[in-house]
């Protein structure tokens, strides 16, 4: 259904003075219901590889394709959760969340429904009728993923989505998009700046090459998912083979380490 | 709570006011300046015979080119602010024109347009609009990208992006700029009813000031007074009602 082919696409910003290509030749293929992680050095493009497959960016060369059909506007079943969440603060908790479906049309009875389950089970119920600006940082992460959950997308593109969380209320969430993904098998791009998140989360772990960003390399990680996995050592393994990857595209030397404290 | 705090604080401005214009009456010793409890006394009686369908009628002037003038500008400069083509056209107009004092305008106004209500409003409405004007269009500018790209990415059309984003991000300045306006917009409304016309609470005041009433006078700037104070406050409360967001979270 939703599989996401990324065929050779580069992408330039055309500035006042001066362009910067963001991609080089950036190729992916990304199965129906899988869930990657991406990770790489800060600027190399991990934002705009998102955008480009939500249909914001336009490639300048190449394609995005989503469910067997190129992007060139956004796409009605796919979710973008942006790296400042995309929370309007002028409305309301409930309407945030209710927000993608108000613009798709979803009648106001379905979509009260949709809304309220989607809070509930993301622990805001109580909190619908306040302001973003009264939220935590952990609560309006939640409702960035309230108003991508209610819209029932088969894919989840996500743009660092737990950078600005504390370790505890990080790892929570971390729990709590590995049940969703359990529960709704979605297809998922993750963008992290966190080794261990990456491995938690990511079926396969794409490395980006520093900017403009092509694939340098993809981890497969297998055991994404099984339970307990944080624990083992197979995880510690593949965290090492990640850093010492990361590290080989001189990802750790620069503000992309910060992440990883 | 909210408003009884206000209406204390209102209260106690009052007080202060009254007490300064009692002592700077005592100091001046002026006929001119009378104290406070004689022009007051003035405004009580008067204020129902003669003052208020003064009132009435330069209230509906104010509010009537205030209208006018947020209707068109603020549209407008959301568009222009948000289209960096129709800027491109619209802009050097403004720049051209904002900093021309329109306030000239008034002798050909009451050429075009006769004594009455109608230039009075043209030129308020005139004045307002652009001030309104520049506000939306810099607010407009200042949106974030982030909030405008969210709702793109949701599958936003053009205009559910006004109506979700641009439209109430920039409410907030257009209503600032709709409360420094009742200021502007007062002052012009008494210059043009004190030069033309014989209706209205500036043409009580400049009438009371040819009849040496100076004590009437003065009752005419107290309502002057109180119609930019009920003006200033609605807008206020309307704001609170609208952008309820801006209070949230502090
Ligand atoms: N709207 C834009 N206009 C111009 N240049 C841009 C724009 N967005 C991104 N860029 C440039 O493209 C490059 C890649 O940006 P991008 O945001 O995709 O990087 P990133 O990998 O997400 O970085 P980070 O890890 O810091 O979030 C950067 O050099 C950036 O300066
Ligand atoms: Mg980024």
């Amino acid at each position: 259904m939703a599989r996401v082919e990324v065929r050779d696409i580069s992408v330039v910003y055309e500035g006042a003075d001066r362009s910067v290509r963001a991609l080089d030749s950036c190729a992916l293929d990304v199965a129906d219901g899988e869930p990657i992680a991406i990770i790489g050095p800060s600027g190399c493009g991990k934002s705009t590889l998102l955008l480009a497959a939500a249909g914001l960016v336009r490639p300048s060369a190449g394609e995005v394709l989503v469910g067997g059909r190129a992007v060139d506007a956004p796409r009605l079943k796919t979710a973008l959760i942006l790296q400042d969440f995309g929370l309007l603060p002028w409305k309301t908790v409930f309407h945030n969340a209710a927000l993608g479906l108000e613009i798709r049309g979803v009648a106001g009875a379905e979509r009260a429904r949709l809304v309220a389950e989607a809070l509930e089970r993301l622990g805001l119920a109580e909190f619908a009728s306040a302001y973003p600006a009264e939220l935590s940082g952990g609560m309006r992460q939640r409702l960035a993923l309230a108003r991508a959950l209610a819209l029932d997308a088969d894919t989840l593109l996500m743009d660092e989505p737990l950078s600005a969380l504390d370790a505890l209320t990080r790892e929570d969430l971390q729990g709590l998009l590995l049940d969703i993904w359990r529960q709704r098998r979605h297809t998922a791009m993750l963008v992290t700046h966190s080794i261990e998140e990456a491995v938690f989360l990511g079926r396969r772990v794409v490395v980006l090459s520093p900017r403009p960003g092509r694939v340098a390399a993809v981890v497969d990680n297998p055991e994404m998912g099984a339970e307990g996995y944080r624990e083992t050592s197979a995880f510690y393994e593949r965290c090492a083979e990640l850093r010492a990857l990361l590290a080989a595209e001189g990802a750790l030397h620069g503000a992309a380490a910060g992440g990883e404290a | 709570m909210g408003w009884l705090r206000r209406a204390i604080g209102y209260l106690g401005a009052a007080a202060a006011l009254v007490a300064g214009w009692w002592l700077l009456a005592l100091i001046v010793d002026s006929p001119a300046l009378p104290g406070p409890g004689l022009a007051l006394g003035d405004f009580a009686t008067l204020f129902f015979s003669d003052l208020l369908p003064e009132l009435g009628v330069s209230a509906w002037r104010v509010v009537a080119s205030m209208a006018i003038s947020v209707a068109l500008a603020a549209p407008l400069g959301l568009l222009v602010g948000r289209s960096p083509r129709l800027d491109a056209v619209v802009a050097p107009m403004i720049f051209l024109t904002y900093p021309v004092p329109k306030i000239v305008f008034l002798p050909v106004l009451l050429v075009l347009l006769g004594i009455g209500g109608a230039p009075k409003i043209a030129l308020i409405a005139l004045i307002v609009f652009f001030q309104i004007l520049v506000t939306a269009r810099d607010a407009a500018r200042q949106i974030p990208a982030a909030s405008v790209l969210s709702v793109r990415s949701l599958g936003a059309t053009r205009s559910q992006v006004f109506r979700h984003v641009v439209v109430p991000a920039a409410l907030p300045d257009i209503f600032t700029a709709l409360r420094i306006s009742t200021g502007t917009a007062i002052a012009v409304l008494f210059f043009s009813e004190s030069i033309a016309g014989t209706s209205g609470v500036g043409y009580y005041i400049i009438d009371a000031w040819s009849r040496i009433a100076y004590s009437e006078m003065f009752a005419g700037i107290i309502t002057m007074a109180l119609l930019g104070v009920v003006l200033y406050e609605l807008l206020e409360m309307a704001e609170a009602r609208v952008c309820a967001w801006t209070r949230a979270g502090r």
